[in-house]
């Protein structure tokens, strides 16, 4: 029973990150559906830190693990930024592209990284076991992972910063009406730049947070296993909103962690179902939920759509 | 030349060749950056593919085998770009892929189907996958993009499950087609003697190429292909016009989604890949037919040339020198390649103005040469 809470509350400390990011994102206009390319560069970023400094001090790991994952994925997400904002690129194919890219690009790179070290390793593995004990705090045998409180910090800090600051209003205004926007004087690509980078940063905490939720070993040929894609289901079910988001992201945890952990249920054993089955889960719930949410759904009104200050 | 230049065909090809020569090159640049050594003569060899054989009969047999591995692209290819043309985005194919594949394995492994049923069996398979998300889309609003991704690790996981029921019990591989069902190989007609004996060319090949034109003429030419591209471009003034725009999206991830279960049936019925009931990500295939569609310039006969190069340099891939290098060089080479063709529209504009650009000078030119030639006659 602790372990499904440790694994449920870690999986939505990454679901919110990661939706976090997307929301973001959103609210200034653009769709990115390269979270989940951005979130294999951020992990790769956390995990060479990991694997290369050798520092004794959690702190000072914790603090530069994080943010190599934040450079990393704001290095990363401005390519989805200069191609959606500044090219009036196709969102969803640029965001496609990207995902595709961080799983090719990550593999190319610690392949080369690996063989570089030693000749005859060839496999596209990171192993951080020694960094991964600095994230963790065992209490009775819970293992809390600092990046839960992230999550917690992360959704208080959004929502305030959206609804209650200068700049995440004018944010949003560019995700509703950028021509509007542009009219009072706000800079809507600039804007929309800061959206998608700050996205790329949320992507980027969540990619490393999801390569220290259970393992201390990534085999980046396997990506993230659409958990970018989750978390904008997320993100949906939560209307766009954090508090809702951080809700929503913790049902989708649940059931992504019951994959893990169904074992340890006697009750959940004794159906016998295959373990396949529970790895669908997250996603048939996921489906489910936006059959029945989309209908009158909330998104910002201008996201997907290129700004063109000519159009009307 | 400039009249050339100004056909939008011709513009999209000069961007598709932009994209690929810039890809080829960002390709090249990685490799240096990793080691500077055998760069050159690896990007070369992904160039290459089968000539980096030297004898011409293995070079006709290998190319034989990536034309076989081409058509299933092809046809994932065509699922994407159909879907576009109506104004959805069927990250879905992957998915649909899949189930055409766990169907066709099925039929034949479990139930000793022919071929011919097997085929139509993943075709009824992708198609119904497709519809699922086109009434999701039509009735529940549910972006199709997300439903498509969600489908594929549904699916995904469906056939792992499904399909271990006819795998080698020593392996995680599905049961050899050739042991057990030869009958549900597809028939070579012939044409595995013109690869030097190669028996993954089948008769898939003409049936992808046929389809491929077949899609062209539906699109261009008849009532419904009109009709389905109204609807992309406005769902509303559609049905204002009489057109039943939720049949249509229905209608048109239906057919996406049977052209996806096809292209699985074209593989894994030639006996060239088994499935493995382990695998932990959605094939590539349907990714793949995203960056087809796009390089060939969302035309169905581009796309045959497009996905074959596709093909071409994935399969060079493993031509790479493995000591320095990995295979998924190329993986990362048409992921760039799609992540251009976002900017072809920018190429194809830029073109456009430029092209308007020099012809305004022209004819300012020509009018300044008009107005001299007027006065040294008044004189």
């Amino acid at each position: 029973m602790l372990l499904l809470i440790q694994y449920t509350l870690i999986f939505s400390s990454v679901l919110i990150l990661v939706a976090l990011g997307g929301c973001i994102s959103e609210h200034s206009g653009v769709i990115n559906l390269g979270l989940e390319g951005i979130m294999v560069i951020g992990a790769l970023g956390g995990a060479l830190m990991m694997r290369f400094c050798s520092t004794t001090s959690p702190f000072v790991m914790v603090l530069l693990v994080i943010l190599a994952a934040i450079v990393f994925g704001v290095a990363y997400s401005s390519l989805l930024a200069v191609a959606c904002i500044n090219f009036k690129a196709d969102q969803t194919l640029v965001g496609t592209a990207l995902n595709l890219l961080g799983t090719a690009a990550a593999t190319v790179l610690v392949k080369a990284i690996n063989t570089a070290m030693n000749p005859d390793d060839h496999s596209s593995e990171i192993e951080y076991v020694r960094a991964r004990k600095m994230f963790i705090v065992n209490i009775n045998g819970f293992e809390f992972n600092w990046f839960m409180l992230i999550a917690v910090i992360a959704v208080i800090v959004v929502a305030v910063m959206l609804y209650k600051t200068k700049f995440g209003l004018r944010l949003m205004a560019c995700g509703e009406h950028p021509q509007a926007a542009d009219s009072v004087g706000i800079n809507v690509y600039k804007m929309r730049w800061a959206g998608v980078l700050l996205s790329g940063a949320f992507g980027g905490l969540g990619g490393i947070c999801y390569i220290l939720a259970g393992v201390s070993i990534w085999k980046f040929e396997n990506g993230v296993a659409g958990f970018g894609f989750l978390a904008l289901a997320v993100m949906i079910f939560g209307q766009w909103k954090p508090g809702r988001i951080a809700l929503a992201a913790l049902l989708f945890g649940l059931f992504r962690a019951l994959s893990n952990t169904y074992i340890g249920f006697p009750a959940l054993a004794a159906l016998n179902l295959p373990s396949n089955v529970y790895n669908m889960m997250p996603y048939i719930v996921s489906l489910i939920v936006l059959a029945l949410t989309s209908k009158n759904s909330r998104a910002p009104k201008a996201e997907g759509i290129p700004y063109d200050k000519g159009s009307r | 030349m400039k009249k050339v230049l100004k056909n939008p065909g011709v513009q999209t090809f000069v961007a598709s060749i932009i994209c690929i020569i810039l890809g080829l090159l960002i390709g090249y640049i990685v490799l240096l950056l990793i080691n500077p050594e055998g760069a050159a003569e690896s990007i070369l060899n992904v160039i290459k593919n089968f000539f980096t054989w030297s004898k011409p009969k293995t070079q006709l047999k290998q190319f034989g085998n990536t034309l076989a591995k081409t058509m299933p692209l092809l046809m994932c290819s065509l699922s994407i770009l159909f879907a576009y043309k109506v104004g959805l985005f069927n990250i879905g194919v992957a998915g649909q892929y899949v189930a055409g594949s766990c169907a066709c394995l099925y039929a034949a492994l479990a139930w000793g189907w022919g071929w011919l049923p097997c085929m139509l069996f993943a075709i009824v398979a992708g198609a119904v996958l497709g519809a699922v998300v086109g009434l999701l889309k039509s009735y529940c609003n549910v972006n199709e993009v997300i439903s498509g991704i969600m489908l594929n690790w549904i699916s995904l996981y469906t056939a792992n499950t499904v399909l271990s029921k006819v795998k080698e019990v020593a392996s995680p591989y599905t049961m050899y087609l050739d042991d057990i069902n030869p009958s549900a190989l597809l028939p070579n007609v012939g044409l595995d003697a013109v690869f030097s004996k190669n028996k993954y060319v089948t008769i898939a090949i003409p049936l992808a190429l046929l389809i491929a034109i077949a899609i062209s003429i539906i699109l261009n030419k008849t009532r419904l292909g009109y009709e389905l591209k109204a609807t992309g471009s406005n769902k509303n003034a559609a049905k204002y016009s009489g057109m039943k725009e939720n049949r249509n999206i229905v209608l048109t991830l239906v057919i996406a989604g049977g052209l996806a279960g096809l292209g699985a049936s074209m593989l894994y019925q030639t006996g060239y890949m088994r499935w493995e009931c382990t695998q932990s990500s959605v094939p590539s295939m349907g990714f793949n037919g995203i960056a087809a569609a796009f390089l060939g310039g969302l035309n169905p006969i581009g796309a045959i040339f497009s996905s074959f190069f596709i093909q071409h340099i994935t399969d060079g891939g493993q031509y790479v020198n493995t000591n320095f290098y990995s295979s998924q060089i190329s993986d990362l080479i048409s992921s760039v390649i799609i992540y251009l063709c976002g900017f072809v529209l920018f190429i194809k504009l830029s073109m456009t103005k430029m092209i308007s650009r020099s012809e305004d000078r022209q004819i300012q030119r020509q009018r300044a040469a008009a107005a001299g030639s007027g006065k040294d006659g008044d004189k």
